[in-house]
């Protein structure tokens, strides 16, 4: 079944098409960074996690008077 | 669901926009009646003026917050004056784009140099572009937030100047459809154009949420760095 689509249907598609990909565009841009954020958090916390391991280690080491 | 609503305002102002979305989608294309003189194309309408309204109006968000910024010293302004006119940017760009596919589809052209409108927009398009460039050649600190401050306040003196520039021109190709004596549009035609301007409004504040909720992350993972380091 080959449906007619006139110029005018065309353009108004093409309208709603080029503002659906530019949000969608946008929101794959958010995701990546959203991606980006949780791998420097899961950095970030291994980071904090290493240092109170390390201070607990200086505690033990610390001799009682 | 008005529990979650409140826990997570964000999730539902983004629930609330996809169904404005596609309540204006159906509106659009099944229930408003085709413009007597420009046929099917004038549909362009429901989606170009919405979206140029909300340019507008982040171009404006983003000069108020720069004023706070000043004014005020209001912590966070500089970073939310800078993520809506970011936002400005994208639906200024969206404008210009179906601006250009309604102008092909009714007078023949893609551009009208002649048209007081369309450069004035395009004036203004360019000057908040031209804002990224002078933030990402500023070391971030206090003097870059000033001077960003200053220039998004004065963008904000081309927004009434643009959008009366068609009510002031006398070439008169680009339509004149809100005039003193109203809306010049059926019912039908001006409830189709309010949902469509809520939708894309709601959009807008969707997407502005959410890049600053990002950027907020992002300046507190810095600190956070910066601490641990």
């Amino acid at each position: 079944m080959i449906v007619a689509v006139t110029t005018a249907e065309k353009y108004v598609a093409a309208a709603y098409g080029i503002v659906f990909l530019v949000v969608l565009v946008y929101v794959l841009i958010i995701a990546l960074k959203l991606g980006r954020l949780e791998r420097e958090l899961d950095e970030l916390t291994g980071l904090a996690r290493q240092r109170r391991e390390a201070e607990a280690e200086q505690r033990e080491q610390v001799p009682v008077a | 669901m008005g529990l979650h609503a409140r826990e997570n305002p964000l999730a539902a102002l983004a629930a609330l926009a996809g169904l404005l979305i596609a309540a204006s989608v159906a509106l659009t294309f099944f229930y408003v009646p085709s413009d007597a003189d420009q046929g099917f194309s004038q549909r362009i309408f429901y989606l170009h003026v919405p979206v140029a309204i909300t340019a507008y109006a982040c171009f404006a968000w983003g000069a108020w917050k720069a004023l706070l910024h000043l004014w005020k010293r209001e912590p966070g302004a500089d970073l939310e004056s800078y993520v809506a006119i970011h936002q400005g940017v994208i639906f200024g760009s969206l404008t210009l784009l179906t601006g250009s596919l309604w102008a092909k589809i009714s007078w023949g052209h893609w551009w009208l140099w002649s048209e007081s409108q369309l450069v004035l927009f395009l004036v203004l398009f360019l000057f908040y572009a031209a804002y990224f460039m002078l933030r990402y050649s500023v070391e971030p600190g206090p003097a870059r937030a000033n001077m960003c401050a200053v220039y998004a306040l004065f963008g904000v003196v081309l927004i009434p100047i643009s959008f009366l520039a068609i009510r002031l021109a006398n070439q008169l190709i680009h339509p004149v459809v809100f005039t003193l004596q109203g809306p010049q549009m059926s019912g039908s035609m001006f409830f189709t154009f309010c949902v469509s301007l809520a939708a894309v409004s709601t959009l807008a504040a969707t997407l502005y949420h959410v890049e600053l909720a990002g950027k907020r992350i992002d300046s507190r993972l810095r600190e956070l760095r910066e601490l641990l380091a």
